[in-house]
Order: structure tokens, then C-alpha cells, then sequence
């Protein structure tokens, strides 16, 4: 800790705090526009100049705050005469070649540029030259640009590089000729893309698929969550009226830190194309649109004169731990145990901590090593990928990859793509075993990819007995970890919306469905099945889109979609989260627990609730672990289990197409633009 | 300064043989064995004598490729050092030093001599001659003076400029160095 003064006030702050960072804890303003805490320092702006003294005195210059560190007894000022000055002249020369187009710019209102300017500016220019022109760039369906806005700030550069992991984004040029740009105008391919949106301090970088179309002021802010991914990334839903209009990120740090995925920044046109407004029947082998009372009493009718052990539900990638609940009470009302929640045909069960993300996702910057087995990470959770990018540029930090072999933006060790591989490495027959054997805290990552198919739960036993073995369970570190894809999927899991015991698994359900000995199939949201329509079993399909799941049913209910009811999710760490209503449901849909509330109504069951917030208490009173209010607290280590010989097990990758995995990405237009750009282009 | 980009025109064929990439590989052992990216600019100095004293986006991306440096850090590279021509610049590259040394000593009548014997600055003659304006090559002392491809031409004026733009079309013999046959650099007898 060292002593320093801030405009004549004393604060005591962390070594090796840069100037602007101090300022920042102790609540000072330094303006700026390059520096950003979580990309590398370039000190090219000049717009955060402060004067220092320490005790050789005054400063000859202003400096930098961004790129210079505290020491003890320094001393700061940042509202001088001469800093006020030094911060006009940078800003002038700033605005000499930035357009005057702030009413036709979609980063007015909230533009760096703008605010700091009437914050920190000279009031009018001096400057009666001609501006330079730039030309505009092409870097793809998300961003669009308009480079005579550019600034250099060069953030963009430094997150592609930095964040990303691609290099796409660079400045070519110098001097008054310097230019932003992609490789020759190609579209930027990262996943994360999306962020240098919000990275860029002007309007230089904006969103495509949002503009023109809203002002910052006029939108409703909902803060909220996303589940596009199971990392559960906190973002806000921007609205007006009853559309959304756009997604932020917010920060945290435990989990995105202040990124989103471009899936989850642009899928919202999704919700305004195929969805389902009204109940439907299938009438002559059409769906036809009907009441909520005659589709209701045609459940009602379907499920009481199917056999109980001949009813099965699945729920989907997309459904709040609420509906799954009220939908677990429903199939306990028919007597029924035929549910699942696995529907890509994983088979993880047990105790929590057999298949949560045990380190956390902040675990990963304590780490000191990885080995990824089965999951194209990348494409799974593409944060998560930019925290292991960060942690490999240790070139101490190995990183061991069993599966696929994917273009993951950094350096790793592929191992191989046979899961017997883990045995190997287990009797200490790789090459990769000394390296592990060197780590105190590496991390497993274990893909959905790798638990599918009938080994897996021995599989997974192999994986324990391997972390246990080397350093990735001891005594005071957990790095067993199983990643998921799919946001509802853990908060399923915790409540148990899988069969123990007797009951049918997925598999079991979609064979039975095949081979016709199935009465009566409840979708709660479950689209990714790959199932044709068959009349001997009556569907029942309850979701928000007009996707592969209502296109077999014989009855559709309407549903809200997540960011139009309020509902519980588990991330894949086992942290809930509440995704908030940003917008209502659309038409005649109703929030999902209503729908299977009402359901159980129709059918006279003792469902034991009547609104949201008593089938809330009820589920938390049952499942503690469901408490979005309880303090997040580490899970204790799997424990080990007797384990065979993999006998043909195999990986399966669970995500094709990274850019249209649910129902929501799947009617998006934005997202499937982006999709035929990779396909003309042909690069992955 | 003007925007630099690639030509339009990169109809060529290039790629690094064996003989190149031996070359090249004996550049890296300049450098720390992690830090690859170090030989650049040398490397881009090279691909651009190979492809003929111009860097066609081919090369840029076999550089790349040798370096395993993402393409747009070598695009960046190669449009930031005006010594990497992005346009192709003929057999007989001329440049012509345009700063303050050689200017006072009339480097304005060597600019018009290469405009009225070889046309506008940056583009190939019929004669594959070709010229720009640099900044300063270091000849000061004997300002005026021109550098064309490797080699320097001191002591000019118009006519003894446009006698070696002459001489080099019709393939004779010029004289390198001082053109007033001063002794590289030796005092020179003022009348």
C-alpha cells in the first residue's frame, strides 16, 4: 500500500495502481478514451493527462495517468489549471477530424466523445481546415462502421487481439493516414466480435443489426440474464414498447466480465419472427389455431386416457427451473416418471458437484494448467475460452486438449481424439502426464460431448479417478469441472427433472416415440430432438417458437419467451440467477408455470401452488440449492466410483453450428447472416 | 504522405522456394527462437526484392504464413514504412530526396527533370522508369542526389539527371556516386 494525494485529499491505494486507477477507487474523474481496464495499456489518447509531484517536484509535463504507476508520497492533480488545459488541447485535437454528425450517429447519447467533451472540452474549434475523410470499412453482419468517426483509440485493436485471441482488427497507415481496419475488409470471425461495439469510445464502431432504429434515452433498461449459453452472462435487454431492441453486457467479474458473445448480443430479432402467439390443434394434419380453454380440455382429454407409464415430458435448453419444477409436479400428478431434461442424450447424474463447473469460472485465473476433454470449448462457451486465452499466454500454463481438434484462438497440446486416451494418461502412458504431474491447480474440463452414449457414467468415473490421481481434486483445490451448453440444464439437473431409478431417459423416450409405444410426448420447450411426426403419440409442445418441436405437435401452447417472464437459472458453475421480464408475452402466450398450472387445474391436480411466488418458495424450500438469495458456496469434491474398461465410447460434438442452437437464435436473421457469411467464406 | 493500399493489379505469381526460405531461416537466427515475428520487416524487405521492388498482397500473406504472424499484423507493418512499395515501381526505381539539404541545393530541378523525362511521381513509365519523392537519403553532402534501385547518383542537376534517366533506357554505362567526378564525399572547389 502506498500514500498518495489526490487533488490535496489523502487516500492510501494498492501498489502498482496506475495513476487513473487510484483516481478511479478514490472517486475522481480522469477522462479518457484508450485506456480500458481490461485491455492492455497504449497511452495514445492523451485525453487522461494529470499533473504529478512527487519529491523532486512538480512534474515538467503532464503525464499520463493511464501509464504511470503510483509511488509513495505522490502527489496528484488532476483539476490544475495546467491539466485542465492539456486536456482541452487533446480534445480539440480530437475533434479536429471528428465529424460534427452526433445527429445522425447511433452512439449519441451515449458516446464518450460527447460526454467528455461537454465535461472536459474547450466549448468551440479553432480549427477551419478540412477534416479528413476515411474510408468505411467492412468487417462483417455485426459492425458497421463509419471510420472518419475513429479516434485510434486502437481498444478494438487491443481486444481482437487481447480478448478474442484472432488478430483480425488492426491499424494500417500512420500518422494522419492511419486507419482502423480488418485484413483487407474481411468480416471479423470471433465469437466475441460483437464487444468492440461497446469497446469503441465513439461511433466509429456500431451495431448493424441496431442502427437507426433507437435512441439510448428512449429505452427501457432491464437487467437481466442471458441463456443463450450455460455461463449465464449478465446482460442488459434494451425495449421499447414490446420489442426488444437490443443486449449489453453488464459487468461481472465472476462470470463474463464485461463481455457477451455475439450470439447472445444479437439474437434478439429472433423474438419477433416465428413465434407462437395463440394455442394451436392439429386439425386433418394441420395446425390450426384454437382457445386456451378447448386446447386445455384437449389435454385434459389426451392425458387422461393415456396410460401414466405411457406419458413422457422433455424439457428444453431455454426453460427457467420454475416451469420444470411445476412440470416435475404435473408428471408426479399422472403418475408418470418418463422426464428428462438431457435431451442431446447426455446421461449425467448424481450429486451436484458429478457434473457443475466445481472451480468456478474465476478458478480458472488461479489455475495453473488444463486438460480439455471432449468439449469444443470454444464454441460451447466462448468466454470461458477467452479466460483460458488469457491464462495461455503463461508460457508456463499447458493446456491439453482430448477430442476435438478446433481452431480454440490459442496453443494447446492435442492429445488425441479417442477418449480412451484418459485411461491412458491415468496409467501414466501419455506424454502429457508429466506435464500434469508438474501442476498444483489445473483444471478438467469435461464437455456434454464426452457424457453421451451408454459409457458415459463410467466414463465420467475414469475422469474422478484421473483427477484424483493428478492435482485437479485435492485438498484444498477443485478442478473437476463439467461444462454445459445449454442454460436450463443444470437447474434441471438440481431438481432432479431426470429419471432415478425407473423412468425412461431420453433415449429410452425418443426410441419409444420411434417405435410407437408412446401415448402422449410433453415438450416443455425441447427442440433439438431430431424426431419426426408420428400419429400414433399425441405431442404436446409448450414453447415460444415455431420451431422443430411445434412443427410435430398436435397441441402447441403459447409461452413466454425468457426475457418475457421472470424465471430461476442455474449457470454451469451452480450459480442461480434471475432473468427479469423485459417485455410481455406476446398475443395470447402466458408464462410457462401458468400454462402447466393451468394445466394441472384442468385435470383437478393438487398442484399445490397459484402463483409465481409460492412456486418459488415451494421450490426452494425443497431444493436449498435453488436460492438465488444464498451465498455462492463451492460444492465438495465428487466422490470416486468404481470404473471399467471404456468399451467404445465415443465423443460426440454437441454444437454444429455454433450460430443456430435454440429456437430463439434459430428464427434470427441477424444471427443467420452471420451464419452464410462463414459459409461463404468458408474459413472454419 | 498519401493512403497506401494494395495494388489494384496483383496479377503475379509468388511464393517462397527453398532457396528463399533458407535465406529467410537464416534471418530468424538474428532473433530469440520465440520471438519469430521479430524478422518482419526484413522478411518483407526481402519478399519485396523477390517480387520485383513491390510487395504484391501474395507476399504479404507468405510472410505471414512463414511467421506465423496473423495477416493483419504484417499488413499493418507493410503500410506503415513507406520503404515498402505497395504499387509496383518499374526496373529502375528512382527516388528522389526532397528534403531541406538536397532541396536547397535544387532538388526541384531533379523532381521536374524525372516528371518531364519520366511523368507523374508513382507510376511505372513505358521504359519500366519509375520515381517518388523521399525523405532524406542520408547524401546530404552531396546534395542533389537520387537513389536509383541500389544505387546513389550525387552532384546533380537537371541535365545530368536527365542524361542518366537517358543512359539507363538506351542501357549504357552511367557512372555511380558523384556525377562532377568528385571523389565520394571530398571538399568541393567553389568558383
Amino acid at each position: 500500500m502506498v500514500n498518495i494525494k489526490i487533488d490535496d485529499k489523502d487516500y492510501e491505494v494498492e501498489d502498482g495502481l496506475a495513476i487513473i486507477q487510484a483516481c478511479e477507487i478514490a472517486g475522481v474523474e480522469v477522462p479518457r478514451f484508450c485506456y480500458h481496464e481490461k485491455l492492455s495499456i497504449a497511452g495514445n489518447c492523451r485525453m487522461c493527462l494529470v499533473d504529478v509531484e512527487d519529491s523532486r517536484g512538480l512534474s515538467p509535463k503532464p503525464v499520463a495517468s493511464c501509464a504511470m504507476q503510483v509511488s509513495e508520497g505522490l502527489k496528484i492533480f488532476t483539476k490544475s489549471e495546467r491539466v485542465k488545459n492539456a486536456q482541452e488541447g487533446a480534445l480539440e485535437f480530437l475533434l479536429m477530424n471528428h465529424p460534427l454528425d452526433c445527429p445522425i450517429c447511433d452512439q449519441g447519447g451515449e458516446c464518450d466523445l460527447q460526454d467528455q467533451s461537454m465535461a472536459f472540452g474547450y466549448g468551440s474549434s479553432r480549427f477551419d481546415g478540412d477534416k479528413r475523410a476515411v474510408e468505411s470499412k467492412d468487417m462483417g453482419p455485426f459492425i458497421k462502421t463509419e471510420m472518419t468517426r475513429c479516434i485510434h483509440c486502437t481498444r478494438c485493436v487491443r481486444f481482437s487481439s487481447e480478448i478474442s485471441g484472432n488478430d483480425e482488427i488492426g491499424s494500417i497507415g500512420r500518422g494522419h493516414d492511419m486507419e482502423i481496419t480488418t485484413y483487407l475488409n474481411q468480416a471479423v470471425e470471433s465469437e466475441l466480435s460483437g464487444n468492440v461495439i461497446d469497446l469503441c469510445p465513439v461511433g466509429a464502431l456500431t451495431s448493424k443489426p441496431y442502427a437507426f432504429s433507437a435512441r439510448p434515452w428512449e429505452l427501457n433498461k432491464t437487467e437481466t440474464i442471458d441463456i443463450m449459453d450455460a455461463m449465464g452472462s449478465n446482460i442488459r435487454i434494451d425495449s421499447k414498447g414490446l420489442r426488444v431492441m437490443r443486449v449489453l453486457p453488464r459487468l461481472n467479474e465472476d462470470i463474463n466480465e464485461e463481455w457477451i458473445t455475439d450470439k447472445t448480443r444479437f439474437f434478439w430479432d429472433g423474438l419477433n419472427n416465428q413465434r407462437i402467439d395463440k394455442p394451436y390443434k392439429r386439425v386433418d394434419g394441420i395446425l390450426k389455431p384454437t382457445s386456451w380453454k378447448s386446447a386445455l380440455e384437449l389435454a385434459k382429454e389426451k392425458i387422461s386416457n393415456s396410460k401414466s407409464e405411457k406419458i413422457s415430458a422433455l424439457s428444453g435448453d431455454l426453460v427457467d427451473i420454475e416451469s420444470v419444477y411445476a412440470l416435475k409436479k404435473l408428471m408426479k400428478n399422472i403418475g408418470s416418471d418418463n422426464f428428462d431434461c438431457r435431451q442431446d442424450g447426455s446421461r449425467i447424474s448424481g450429486p451436484p458437484e458429478r457434473w457443475l463447473f466445481n472451480s468456478t469460472f474465476n478458478g480458472v485465473e488461479d489455475s495453473d494448467g488444463c486438460l480439455i476433454i471432449g468439449s469444443d470449448i470454444r464454441k460451447e462457451a466462448p468466454l470461458l475460452n477467452s479466460r483460458l486465452l488469457r491464462k495461455s499466454r503463461d508460457d508456463e500454463y499447458k493446456i491439453g486438449v482430448i477430442g476435438f481438434n478446433n481452431d480454440l484462438t490459442f496453443d494447446f497440446n492435442f492429445l488425441g481424439e479417442n477418449p480412451s486416451i484418459v485411461e491412458d494418461i491415468l496409467i501414466g502412458n501419455n506424454n502429457f502426464c508429466n506435464d500434469l504431474s508438474s501442476m498444483k491447480k489445473p483444471l478438467m474440463i469435461l464437455g456434454q460431448g464426452a457424457l453421451i452414449g451408454k459409457d458415459a457414467q463410467n466414463f465420467q468415473n475414469i475422469c474422478i479417478e484421473l483427477a484424483y490421481k493428478f492435482n485437479f481434486i485435492n485438498n484444498d483445490w477443485n478442478g473437476f469441472n463439467v461444462l454445459h451448453s445449454a442454460a436450463s440444464r443444470a437447474g434441471a439437473m438440481s431438481i432432479g427433472f431426470f429419471p432415478s431409478g425407473k423412468g425412461m431417459i431420453t433415449e429410452e423416450i425418443i426410441s419409444n416415440y420411434n417405435n410407437k409405444k408412446l401415448d402422449l410426448l410433453y415438450l416443455l420447450g425441447a427442440d433439438e430432438l431430431n424426431i419426426e411426426r408420428n400419429d400414433d403419440c399425441f405431442v404436446i409442445y409448450q414453447g415460444h417458437h415455431g420451431d422443430t418441436g411445434a412443427q410435430i405437435a398436435d397441441l402447441v401452447f403459447p409461452a413466454a419467451a425468457f426475457c418475457e417472464q421472470n424465471g430461476l437459472y442455474m449457470n454451469t458453475e451452480g450459480r442461480v440467477q434471475e432473468s427479469i421480464r423485459s417485455t410481455f408475452p406476446l398475443g395470447e402466450a402466458k408464462e410457462n408455470w401458468e400454462i402447466i398450472y393451468l394445466l394441472a387445474k384442468e385435470m383437478s391436480f393438487d398442484i399445490g401452488f397459484s402463483n409465481l411466488n409460492e412456486l418459488r418458495d415451494q421450490l426452494i424450500e425443497e431444493f436449498p440449492i435453488i436460492n438465488p438469495y444464498r451465498e455462492f458456496e463451492t460444492l465438495p469434491s465428487p466422490k470416486k466410483d468404481e470404473f471399467n474398461k471404456l468399451n467404445g465410447h465415443q465423443f460426440k460434438r454437441i454444437i454444429d453450428n455454433y450460430w443456430q442452437t435454440n429456437s430463439i437464435t434459430r428464427a434470427s436473421s441477424n444471427l443467420s447472416k452471420r451464419n452464410n457469411y462463414i459459409k461463404e467464406e468458408n474459413n472454419r | 504522405m498519401t493512403v497506401r493500399r494494395l495494388a489494384d493489379n496483383q496479377d503475379i505469381k509468388f511464393k517462397f522456394d527453398n532457396q528463399d526460405l533458407k535465406f529467410l531461416n537464416s534471418l530468424l537466427e538474428n532473433y530469440p527462437k520465440d520471438k519469430k515475428q521479430s524478422a518482419v520487416v526484413p522478411s518483407l524487405f526481402y519478399a519485396q526484392r523477390k517480387a520485383g521492388g513491390w510487395l504484391p498482397e501474395k507476399a504479404i500473406l507468405a510472410v505471414s504464413d512463414f511467421l506465423d504472424m496473423p495477416k493483419i499484423r504484417v499488413l499493418e507493418i507493410a503500410t506503415f514504412y513507406s520503404m515498402f512499395n505497395l504499387q509496383p515501381s518499374g526496373d529502375h526505381f528512382v527516388q528522389v530526396c526532397g528534403t531541406t539539404p538536397c532541396w536547397l541545393r535544387g532538388a526541384e530541378n531533379i523532381k521536374k527533370a524525372c516528371k518531364d523525362y519520366i511523368g507523374q511521381e508513382r507510376e511505372v513509365s513505358k521504359d519500366g522508369l519509375c520515381w517518388i519523392e523521399v525523405e532524406c537519403l542520408g547524401a546530404c553532402v552531396n546534395a542533389p542526389m537520387i537513389q536509383i534501385n541500389d544505387d546513389y547518383y550525387e552532384d546533380l542537376d537537371y541535365e545530368s539527371t536527365v542524361k542518366i534517366l537517358k543512359d539507363i533506357k538506351n542501357k549504357k554505362n552511367i557512372i555511380k556516386g558523384s556525377q562532377i567526378g568528385r571523389k565520394s564525399s571530398e571538399p568541393l572547389e567553389r568558383d
